[in-house]
């Protein structure tokens, strides 16, 4: 029995020891539908990263889905570290919540969005309905696939692009934008309800003449269903869509993960992260891998969130509130 | 003399009530909780929006649209499964199982790949003029999938039950075939007919999965009521959303008590005829 004691004693320390010199830690990554492939790629090379310099195997889980579920998921206790979602306007409902600090935008360069990307349009090959800007779309017999921003997070980007180009015209305004873009909206015959089932709906049941999309959907949508399929036509003038990433303070003190979370998103603006984002099809932030990947995101004029709509919050309740702007066009007929 | 042949009245009544009060009432009660959070004013105005009276409409009519198609059929397939003996006939039997089985976004995309302009059955129908895919057409097809086993399922352990020997009294005292069918045979099918046909009904009102798939969900015309609630919770509008399902439950009830009433109708119907 005397003998026992320290025995056991000296066991548990070197567990503790062992456990302490290389732990295993467990993040989870809630971000939305079309990041897969991009943050696979991402965490392997975190995990690497983070065991050279501190010795610790680090798994990182993802949950993808709707990012406005997504969001409501977080709020409801999904246990995230980090989230990693499509608009702003979905990380504010969770900082409205308490689990993150209010000023989560202003922590991380270039609002929080360590990558970006613009919406294109997908069309057919050859582009035989000769779109080349967003003028086209509401010609006669154009057909547009595009989610009903109500229920895709990601089609609000779509939205506020055709707005902004509209507003952007010469002599545009408010009033014309409206007339624009509610033209657009009746070239419309299918609202799907994300952005994943409008490609489908484009891309497998033929519908339509034009998808409007994220370039780095259409970019891997083109890969994967075959370059002799589609074109990217970028028009003249679109919105530089900022998807942001924030850690959840809340739950990461709680699951005292606060360093490794940070680090994390902190990674994405690194050359190496960077790099990933562009192999990605996200369009990177630093000019020196933007450089490397020029042939892959063509330039065009962009405007963003911020410079024309104020902020999320104000765009939202601007246009996509109950009664607000997208209700007032009566979509459809 | 004791009252029940069974012990043991008062425990299991009490685990019945206790069961559906966790696993039906607690859920129904949180859900009204959180639509009392969008007050009188805000549900008159969301009740009377154009929209979602079009969206509770093509829901609602198109579920007794759908479950009205789905006890035509599913009487005439119970019959044939009960009533005849053919090679396959297990088969044919598992086959009704199927809309049950599948997940419903699987049934949803399957019928819009065989219904979109370029699908299998779509591309014969096109030149027509008949659109199924992405129209309250397709929402229809989706409830009759969904809703189709209920009637047949519900049906067939009665028609088995059915005795032969009425049929051929009716014929013996004169009855013509059809007064055999309306006076006898339904009569007695009546009831249960109702509770498949109420089955039916609440699946489709309910029906998601399958349905957005398919209708295109343009506003006014081919979006379900499910579907506004799924874009309430997308703005954070847990209020709106929960008083939205309310009052689809509501009208659902009702529905399925006036199922009950024609029910309670058709049962003295049926004895008096008999």
């Amino acid at each position: 029995m005397k003998k026992l004691i320290p025995c056991l004693v000296a066991l548990a320390g070197t567990l503790l020891a062992a456990s302490v010199a290389a732990r295993d830690v467990t993040l989870l990554n809630v971000s939305y539908d079309p990041t897969r492939e991009l943050y696979r790629d991402i965490n392997n090379a975190f995990a690497a990263q983070w065991k050279a310099q501190h010795g610790d195997s680090v798994t990182i889980q993802m949950s993808h889905g709707g990012s406005g579920k997504q969001a409501r998921s977080v709020v409801d206790g999904l246990p995230a570290d980090v989230v990693t979602l499509a608009l702003a306007y979905d990380i504010d409902a969770v900082a409205d919540h308490g689990l993150i600090a209010k000023n989560w935008q202003t922590r991380l360069p270039d609002n929080a969005s360590p990558y970006t990307s613009a919406i294109v349009f997908l069309v057919r090959k050859g582009n035989p309905k000769g779109i080349k800007d967003w003028s086209d779309l509401v010609r006669p017999g154009v057909q547009v696939v595009t989610p009903n921003p109500k229920s895709s997070g990601g089609a609000r980007w779509n939205f506020l692009a055709a707005w902004g180009y509209a507003l952007k015209q010469p002599g545009g305004n408010e009033a014309k934008a409206k007339v624009y873009v509610q033209e657009l909206y009746k070239h419309v015959p299918v609202l799907d309800t994300g952005a994943r089932g409008a490609t489908n709906t484009f891309a497998q049941r033929g519908i339509g003449d034009v998808l409007i999309a994220w370039e780095n959907e259409a970019l891997l949508a083109q890969r994967q269903l075959g370059k002799d399929k589609f074109d990217i036509v970028v028009p003249s003038v679109t919105i530089l869509a900022e998807p942001p990433v924030a850690v959840v303070d809340a739950n990461a003190d709680k699951h005292g993960t606060r360093a490794m979370a940070d680090a994390y998103v902190q990674f994405l603006y690194t050359p190496q992260g960077q790099e990933i984002a562009a192999k990605n099809y996200y369009r990177p932030r630093s000019q020196e891998v933007a450089a490397r990947y020029a042939s892959q995101f063509p330039t065009t004029h962009t405007f963003t969130i911020n410079e024309l709509f104020g902020d999320w919050r104000q765009a939202q309740a601007k246009f996509f509130a109950e009664g607000a702007i997208f209700d007032q066009l009566g979509a459809g007929r | 003399m004791r009252k029940q042949v069974l012990p043991g009245f008062g425990l299991s009544f009490g685990y019945a009530l206790t069961y559906l009060g966790l696993i039906v009432l607690l859920p129904l009660a949180a859900l009204a909780w959180k639509a009392t959070g969008i007050g009188v004013h805000g549900l008159i105005q969301l009740l009377s929006g154009p929209r979602t009276l079009a969206a509770l409409r093509l829901s609602l009519f198109g579920a007794v649209l759908a479950a009205s198609i789905n006890a035509v059929m599913g009487l005439l397939i119970g019959w044939v499964l009960v009533r005849y003996r053919f090679p396959g006939r297990r088969l044919f039997d598992a086959l009704v199982d199927l809309p049950f089985a599948l997940p419903t976004a699987v049934a949803g995309i399957a019928l819009t790949t065989l219904y979109a302009p370029n699908g299998w059955l779509g591309r014969w129908l096109e030149p027509l003029g008949i659109k199924v895919a992405y129209t309250p057409v397709g929402v229809l097809v989706a409830m009759v999938f969904v809703g189709f086993p209920f009637v047949v399922r519900t049906l067939q352990p009665v028609l088995s039950s059915l005795e032969r020997d009425v049929e051929e009294a009716a014929e013996s005292l004169g009855a013509r075939r059809y007064q055999t069918f309306f006076r006898v045979i339904l009569p007695m099918l009546a009831p249960t007919l109702l509770t498949g046909f109420a089955l039916a009904l609440a699946r489709a009102v309910g029906e998601y999965g399958s349905v957005i798939f398919i209708a295109g969900n343009i506003p006014m015309r081919s979006e379900i009521a499910p579907l506004l609630i799924v874009q309430k919770l997308e703005q954070f509008d847990y209020a709106g959303a929960a008083a939205l399902g309310v009052a689809m439950l509501l009208l659902s009830f009702l529905l399925l008590v006036l199922v009950a009433l024609l029910q309670r109708w058709s049962n003295r119907w049926a004895e008096r005829t008999l």
